[in-house]
């Protein structure tokens, strides 16, 4: 117990404050709004990545569903922002002044009665939180209580982010179509398209990461986050010793998704619109190689990791369009075969144990190593 | 909805509907065949599955143009040959992948699916350099056009008609293999017990790379019928993989009747209702249904008996 006992043990700490140097010093001071504001893109898809690892890496689910909890999350802000858009007094051209320019465009005259409770920040916020979890928890709880698991489970995840990006594509007067909800302008009167805005908004991101963070490793770290891992292990044997596997299934796969949510809001808020290609199948599965090419057992790994694969998708399509996808389905490939822990792995095996002696001590370095707990060791065999 | 139409009016649509139904569900037999021998058969997610179609599509429309531009003679009959090719192209590199990529992870069937998906970018794009991004049309010859009337209000298309018979052919061919060959048995004592597979002195391995293959040789006839109900790009398909895989799980995993029943249920009632919602509607409807019968039956319409 004695390890377990505090919420981060030491080196996870320094990896803590590293991760804190660089996101509040060094990205801020080195570089200019709009490539930081590439970052705070970038870091809304570690939301989600951080969910994977509690989803998939420690209890083995593999959701390939996670853009669908993105959108939700994304479009409740959207639709938030929207509405304070298009005032009677920003929209008096249109033919019906006072809704979405979309619908008017596709002659809807009256507000649908989902978009009304939108007009309320409260509402929204609890939306961002409370639609994906229940969303989450029907399909957790329809599947796993009658043992639908792994592959199975993709599958199925996979065809819903299909369906909800088929039907936000042809509900164009609901929803914005493939074009989404764009044009978002002010966040209760302040405007959130300013450089000034978005520095400040990049810093409210980082804040509600390093919550998330600390949430993910309270899981962890807890007696659940210990059988969600022998779940993945040993299915049977953690039901045959009396636990209910449903439940613990459904609550990661819920946790999951809030966090996907609060990502996609954040989303929202950075970019300034939002649209189903963040939904569908592609997207997920993107999200899912974030994780996996940062370490899917490691939360620290999934940051890093999705800020690398976006950014070498970023330098990459700029200069050559032509190899960013072979790139992207070599590292696919590479990682699950040659790297099933990703890069946290990389500097678990080959960093960390140089580093130790020069940190920690070489005694303690060395009775750390002697002790390793299997749950953060092992590979995901 | 119905009050527009009147009786007559009403049964060719849904002779019509039923009809173009029943061409959907031959290029979902067609397609899901392959999915289900591989997924149904090994356990592997294949995700590159729709882009082994595509090569089937490709070296189709390569075949025609080739036909077109130095056998002019021979170009009523092409398409034959070009399915014989589009099974070895689709096939050979189905065996190459499985060597590669597949064989390190029969353990690890998550894994599989993402490294599958990694492949199918690389297919992609692949397809994207050599082919370019525009969506290619193959030329039909003369005989397969136009269409057959077999009442005043209802015809249907040659083409249609052929794909169908194609169809039945090859599920014929395929079950054939798989139940009544020596080597269908091997592959069959495989799945179900690998070890003792290789205790009686079946080559497990070679049994796993002939099946990988073949199930993409059959995703190659399909994309290579699928050429002459629409058009094919770098892209293509990806649009189709979902459907597929829902078709297979649906029909519950190992079994190939269930897959043909599946692919029916699924096809008859998408085209009915494209009819009357727009076809993304019916798509979700469709889809929707599944997932939610699904829910309540997770092992799919027909599930074998298996001890695991």
């Amino acid at each position: 117990m004695n390890e377990n006992a505090r919420l981060f043990d030491r080196s996870e700490l320094m990896a803590l404050a590293a991760l804190a140097l660089l996101l509040l010093v060094i990205l801020p001071l080195g570089l200019d709004v709009f490539r930081l504001n590439l970052v705070a893109k970038y870091l809304t898809y570690a939301f989600v990545a951080i969910g994977l690892v509690l989803c998939w890496g420690c209890g083995g689910i593999l959701s390939l569903g996670q853009g669908v909890f993105f959108g939700l999350g994304g479009y409740c802000m959207a639709m938030f922002l929207k509405l304070e858009a298009s005032s009677v007094a920003n929209t008096k051209i249109q033919s019906t002044p006072g809704i979405p320019d979309f619908m008017d465009w596709n002659q809807l005259t009256q507000l649908p009665f989902f978009w009304q409770p939108f007009h309320s920040l409260t509402f929204t916020i609890v939306a961002i939180f409370a639609v994906p979890a229940i969303f989450a928890f029907i399909v957790g709880a329809a599947l796993f209580k009658r043992q639908v698991g792994g592959v199975y489970f993709a599958i199925i995840t996979q065809a819903i982010a299909a369906i909800l990006t088929i039907l936000i594509v042809g509900q164009q007067g609901y929803t914005g179509g493939i074009n989404g909800i764009t044009d978002l302008r002010t966040l209760k009167g302040w405007d959130i398209r300013t450089d000034q805005a978005k520095f400040i908004l990049y810093f409210v991101e980082v804040a509600f990461l390093f919550a998330t963070v600390v949430a993910a490793q309270f899981v962890r770290r807890s007696k659940l986050g210990r059988i969600l891992v022998a779940m993945r292990e040993k299915e049977d044997r953690v039901r045959f010793s009396g636990y209910s596997v449903a439940n613990f299934k459904i609550f990661a796969f819920c946790i999951a998704a809030v966090f996907a949510a609060v990502g996609g809001a954040l989303f929202t808020l950075e970019v300034g619109f939002m649209s189903p290609s963040f939904v569908g199948i592609v997207p997920s599965i993107e999200m899912v190689i974030y994780t996996a090419v940062g370490g899917r057992l490691s939360i620290f790994g999934a940051i890093y990791g999705t800020l690398i694969v976006n950014f070498a998708k970023t330098s990459f399509s700029e200069s050559f369009p032509q190899l960013w996808l072979f790139g992207l389905g070599a590292l696919f490939i590479a990682v699950v075969l040659a790297f099933p822990n990703g890069l946290a792995g990389l500097w678990r095996d080959y960093v960390q144990p140089r580093l130790d002696p020069l940190l920690l001590g070489r005694s303690a370095a060395a009775a750390k190593w002697a002790g390793r707990s299997v749950a953060d060791g092992a590979a995901a065999e | 909805m119905f009050g527009d139409y009147s009786i007559g009016d009403l049964g060719a649509i849904f002779a019509m509907q039923g009809f173009a139904g029943l061409i959907l569900f031959s290029v979902f037999v067609l397609m899901a065949l392959g999915l289900a021998i591989i997924f149904g058969q090994m356990g592997v997610i294949n995700m590159a599955h729709g882009e082994f179609m595509i090569l089937g599509a490709y070296v189709t429309w390569a075949t025609s143009g080739f036909f077109q531009q130095n056998l002019p003679a021979l170009f009523p009959g092409y398409f034959f040959v070009a399915m014989i090719l589009a099974f070895i192209a689709a096939g050979a590199l189905g065996m190459l992948v499985e060597w590669a990529l597949i064989r390190h992870l029969y353990r690890r069937p998550l894994d599989t699916l993402l490294a599958t998906w990694g492949l199918s970018l690389i297919l992609q794009q692949a397809y994207r350099s050599a082919f370019g991004a525009r969506e290619v049309g193959v030329e039909l010859p003369d005989w397969m056009m136009g269409s057959k009337h077999l009442t005043d209000t209802i015809e249907v298309p040659i083409n249609g008609i052929f794909v169908m018979c194609l169809t039945a052919l090859i599920t014929c061919a395929v079950a054939y293999v798989l139940f009544w060959s020596r080597w269908g048995r091997q592959v069959r004592a495989v799945v179900q017990n690998r070890v003792m597979a290789g205790a009686v002195g079946i080559n497990t391995e070679k049994v796993d790379r002939y099946t990988f293959g073949l199930g993409c040789g059959i995703a190659g006839i399909a994309g290579s019928a699928f050429t002459m109900i629409g058009s094919t790009g770098p892209t293509s398909g990806q649009l189709y993989i979902v459907d597929t895989f829902m078709v297979v799980v649906f029909g519950g995993a190992a079994s190939l009747v269930g897959t043909i029943a599946s692919a029916f249920t699924i096809s008859q009632a998408r085209s009915t209702l494209e009819f009357f919602l727009s076809g993304s509607m019916a798509q979700v409807l469709t889809l929707l249904a599944i997932v939610g019968i699904l829910m309540l039956r997770p092992q799919g319409l027909f599930a074998l008996k298996v001890r695991k």
